[in-house]
């Protein structure tokens, strides 16, 4: 493989946990993983990502790492008091073999998960899926926890799938403004948006409180936002407690927008407040406005799956052509699902999942576009092809401003459009020979 | 933070016992080896312990052996081309994320750094093996880029499944013929940090390719720079000097390098040794089997870089070069003394601490004190314990389980290209006049009285150390930027210099004293109260103006 378009399972794991309020991930495995992850992470959100690693040595590695977990949940717990450990394996300890239900039940036997504290993980080997995978068995590793109950308390679960905090802030004040009574997890808004004040706290008041993923199971359904990251969850909760749920795509742009408000209203029984129709009006309004620039342009776009199928989406309802789309994480359900939202476009599409950068460079110079769209490392290819470029994605690791503003919903879209037509534009004002040259556009 | 707070006394000891409270009692004791206050005992300078396992559970500073390996020995080399055994992460996390700057572009026209190559192991290759995967990789590397050489590097789990990655290499190199393949057994639960890596990449780097370049390097003074990363184009500096001055650098490891550079290592006739950690063994191997004498020695801080070129003046003991470098010491300094000027009114008695690396945390002191600061705390990430203490302790120190991970290579002189570059007596007259061949003092020398010295700081202790004694600047690496930062002091990252740069040589030098004023005095650390924060009293009425 060259130039991924994915990375391992752990970092997304790691990035799910840090949605639970007053909670540790934990590595287990050697410490360098755990390493890259926080930088990784740390380069994506500006912000500190605390984690712990088991240090494997090589000891560790050839008799397995029960005690180097056991040693780490006791100095856990002692020296950085979370409220939650949130253990994820690594390549190596499940080559191993390390079995974590076992040493979790261990941990509690020899007294030192202190009383009302939790102790959980997930199985998240990188030789399997992507960091969305990761992501998404975290995920479902806390819907796990949630247990049956006949008590329903009329909340909806909202499992938001791997989106920036800002873009989870957005989902809560849509959710309030139509009045639904709403529990999302995980929630990383709070968390990895800190504000700058003197004092640092490992465990910022943000995240979802464990014992409301507990509870889970009194909801009355689940809305997973992304087949991906958060299906596997929400059917778990379905099987489990059975609390029925509906898997919607990620609100991306205005379609897939206007089917999470649907869905939403229709569950909560209220109806949709003018401030959200509203919204939705100035979107379809700058659809409207910026339309004659985005007519028919070609784009490239790499990133996530259920990103990259709301993109498209959006794309093609604002009359740009996405011509090459790759993930890194494979799925054939995801080249299906492209292929059917760009069937009415009158153009080649290739399409690729389990694909890499390398192949969308190739696609491009055969077949060059006028705008790519993905994470920090496209910018080679931008630079390579000239290209206008939006950074959307993870990670973006030279630019700012992902984890205070969202991209989803109907503001969200207005955020999204107003940065594609500036690199468009930007690349006109930029190339335009002085003759034509203009001051309106 | 406000200057009131900051008029705080501390005792050292105090902040030990403090850092170490809240640990449970078996890493009380093991930590408390390797917190150290720099104090002067009856007959013996302190002890530290350094280069032993982290504590599970601790939150460390530290990487991994591959990170060592791939990441910061050969990551820098243009013209190889990397290719990663093992599943897609490690691979992923190693790609473009140092700042490998390279001009190396311009004598090989290849430059593979841009490019991450991943066997991205499934799990059938982890149960049935991954060899055959990894031999297609390397064919498809070959066949697209054509490189003089592809480097394989294996991540935890090739160790497991047991993949022999050295024959692969063997193999396909056996096959192409005009393309060396080697592979790094750097998986990362290999040793106890990075250190392990650098050794491991050096040594191979020693074994597959130095003595290899079959172009004879001409120039005067030829030398060879060990340790030196060209991070933020550190590198380019000091070769922009060693050029002014007529030094002949033969080849840098590894900053800014290409694989002839390597190869022609053993064509220089003096190594200069900069980050005595990752590299000091090859300065080593490099006079065991060529004959070449090697010197420490410091480019970050003008006064260390002045000393430093004189050092090497010495070495060639030839007027020429001896007049040469007092003429560009006179014509960069004026620049640097202006800069110093024009700070220190600002920076004077300020403080720093700095934990970083296996040598920057010592290097960087130099130009701290240039600026007038003092460092209250400083320690090192994966260095051992001749990088605090000094090579003196080298005999003494006991091979442990971790480093016998790292396989020894038996050096003895080259029976053909073997040639002792100064006789017995002209070391022994050079040494005379000041030129100690093989010798570093360590961290703890330079430090004051009373300064804690801190080995694999973690982010609780950091915590303690910035809450307790107030530094006005804090410098580590990216994980620890912004938990410092939330604490309203400042910090700079010394692995990667967030993006600024070169603070090398003189140049470098001008760079890092704006930097640390923009850094001490910005005034975006006033504004973290609010207005209504600081004074919180409602008064009854509001005055109208
Ligand atoms: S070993 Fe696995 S978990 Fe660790 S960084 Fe590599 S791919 Fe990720
Ligand atoms: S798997 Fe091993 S080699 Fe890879 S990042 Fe983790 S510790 Fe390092």
């Amino acid at each position: 493989m060259i130039n991924p378009a994915k990375t391992c399972q752990p970092i997304g794991a790691m990035y799910a946990a840090l949605g639970i309020k007053g909670c540790l991930p934990h590595s287990h495995g050697a410490q360098g993983c755990c390493a890259y992850h926080r930088s990784t992470l740390t380069r994506h959100y500006k912000e500190p990502i605390s984690a712990s690693s088991s240090s494997f040595t090589e000891g560790a590695s050839v008799f397995g790492g029960q005690a180097n977990l056991l040693q780490a949940i006791n100095n856990i717990f002692s020296v950085y008091e979370p409220d939650v450990i949130a253990v994820h394996t690594t390549c190596l300890s499940e080559t191993i073999g390390d079995d974590l239900p076992q040493i979790f039940n261990k941990a509690i036997k020899d007294q030192i998960v202190p009383e009302g504290k939790t102790v959980f993980g997930a199985s998240t080997p990188s030789y399997i899926g992507s960091h969305v995978t990761g992501f998404s068995n975290m995920v479902k590793a806390m819907a796990a926890l949630a247990q049956p109950s006949d008590n329903k308390n009329g909340t909806i679960n909202i499992i938001p799938g791997w989106v920036e905090p800002s873009d989870m802030e957005e989902l809560k004040r849509l959710a309030a403004l139509i009045g639904a009574k709403i529990m999302m997890f995980p929630d990383t808004s709070g968390v990895l948006d800190a504000p700058l004040t003197g004092t640092y706290s490992m465990f910022p008041g943000g995240g979802t409180p464990i014992d409301k993923i507990k509870d889970a199971g009194s909801a009355s359904g689940t809305l997973a936002l992304g087949e991906w990251c958060s299906a596997d969850a929400a059917r778990l909760l379905d099987t489990k407690c059975k609390v029925p749920c509906s898997i919607l795509d990620m609100p991306f742009g205005l379609q897939a927008t206007d089917r999470f408000i649907d869905a939403l209203r229709t569950i909560a029984g209220s109806s949709v407040p003018d401030e959200i129709s509203i919204e939705r009006g100035k979107l379809v309004d700058m659809m409207s406005d910026m339309h004659q620039y985005f007519y028919g342009k070609k784009v490239a776009i790499a990133g996530d799956p259920d990103q990259l199928i709301a993109m498209t989406e959006f794309l093609v309802s604002i009359d740009m052509c996405p011509v090459h789309i790759v993930t890194g994480t494979p799925g054939k359900k995801f080249e299906k699902r492209i292929r059917e939202l760009t069937g009415e476009m009158d153009c080649e599409v290739n399409v690729k999942a389990k694909g890499d950068l390398f192949l969308l460079h190739q696609w491009i110079k055969n077949e060059p576009v006028d705008l790519l769209i993905g994470n920090t490392y496209c910018k080679y290819i931008a630079r390579d092809e000239d290209l206008p470029f939006v950074r959307w994605g993870f990670p973006i690791l030279d630019r700012q401003g992902h984890q205070h503003f969202p991209t989803v919903g109907y503001t969200g879209g207005l955020r999204l459009l107003e940065k594609i037509l500036s690199v468009l534009l930007d690349r006109k004002d930029r190339d335009d020979p002085e003759e034509v040259f203009e001051l309106v556009l | 933070m406000t200057k009131a707070q900051k008029l705080v006394q501390w005792d050292p000891h105090n902040i030990k016992a403090k850092m170490l409270e809240k640990y449970p009692p078996k890493v009380a004791r093991k930590r408390a080896k390797q917190i150290m206050i720099n104090e002067a005992q009856e007959n013996s300078t302190p002890e530290i312990v350094a280069n032993v396992r982290t504590i599970p559970g601790i939150i460390t500073m530290r990487g991994c052996t591959y990170a060592g390996c791939k990441g910061v020995i050969m990551g820098p080399a243009c013209d190889i081309v990397n290719l990663v055994h093992g599943p897609i992460g490690c691979s992923f996390y190693a790609w473009l994320t140092r700042r490998n700057q390279t001009d190396g572009i311009n004598d090989t026209h290849s430059n593979f750094l841009p490019y991450c190559m991943s066997t991205d192991m499934q799990d059938t290759d982890i149960i049935f093996g991954g060899e055959k995967k990894l031999e297609t990789a390397i064919q498809e590397a070959y066949d697209l880029f054509k490189p003089k050489a592809i480097a394989i590097f294996a991540t935890c789990p090739v160790g497991l499944i047991g993949d022999d990655i050295h024959a692969v290499a063997k193999k396909m190199c056996a096959k192409f013929g005009d393309c060396n393949v080697f592979a790094f057994s750097c998986e990362g639960y290999k040793g106890v940090s990075q250190s392990s890596g650098h050794h491991i990449a050096n040594n191979q780097v020693f074994t597959h390719i130095v003595g290899n370049s079959p172009t004879e390097k001409k120039g005067k003074y030829k030398i060879n720079l060990l340790g030196e990363y060209n991070i933020g184009g550190d590198g380019f500096e000091i070769d922009r000097i060693f050029v002014k001055c007529g030094i002949s650098n033969i080849s840098t490891f590894s900053g800014n390098s290409t694989y002839d550079k390597f190869a022609s290592a053993n064509q220089a006739d003096l190594s200069c040794v900069m980050c005595h950690r990752s590299i000091n063994y090859v300065a080593d191997m490099l006079e065991t089997k060529y004959g070449i004498p090697w010197i420490k020695v410091n480019f970050i801080g003008a006064e260390a870089t002045a000393k430093s070129l004189r050092k090497i003046a010495k070495y060639f003991a030839e007027k020429e070069l001896i007049d040469r470098v007092e003429e560009v010491i006179a014509e960069e300094m004026p620049a640097v003394k202006a800069a110093i000027k024009d700070v220190l009114p600002r920076t004077k008695d300020k403080t720093a601490m700095l934990f970083v690396g296996g040598s920057r945390a010592h290097h960087y002191q130099e130009l701290f004190r240039e600026l007038g600061m003092k460092t209250l705390s400083a320690g090192y990430e994966f260095a051992h314990r001749d990088d605090y203490e000094g090579r003196h302790v080298l005999p003494g120190l006991k091979v442990d389980a971790d480093s016998r991970n790292i396989e020894e290579i038996k050096v003895s002189a080259d029976p053909e290209l073997y040639n002792p570059r100064k006789t017995a007596e002209e070391v022994a007259a050079l040494e005379k006049q000041g030129v100690d061949f093989k010798e570093y003092g360590g961290l703890n020398p330079i430090m004051d009285e009373g300064t804690l010295v801190v080995d694999d700081l973690n982010q609780f202790e950091a915590e303690k150390l910035v809450e307790l004694m107030k530094p006005d600047l804090f410098c580590a690496g990216i994980k620890e930027k912004y938990s410092i930062q939330k604490l309203g002091i400042p910090m700079k990252q010394l692995h990667s210099y967030d993006a600024g740069g070169p603070y090398a040589g003189f140049r470098g030098a001008v760079n890092f004293y704006q930097e640390i004023d923009r850094l001490v005095n910005s005034r975006i650390w006033s504004y973290m109260q609010a207005p209504w924060q600081k004074n919180p009293e409602l008064s009854a009425t509001y005055a109208w103006e």
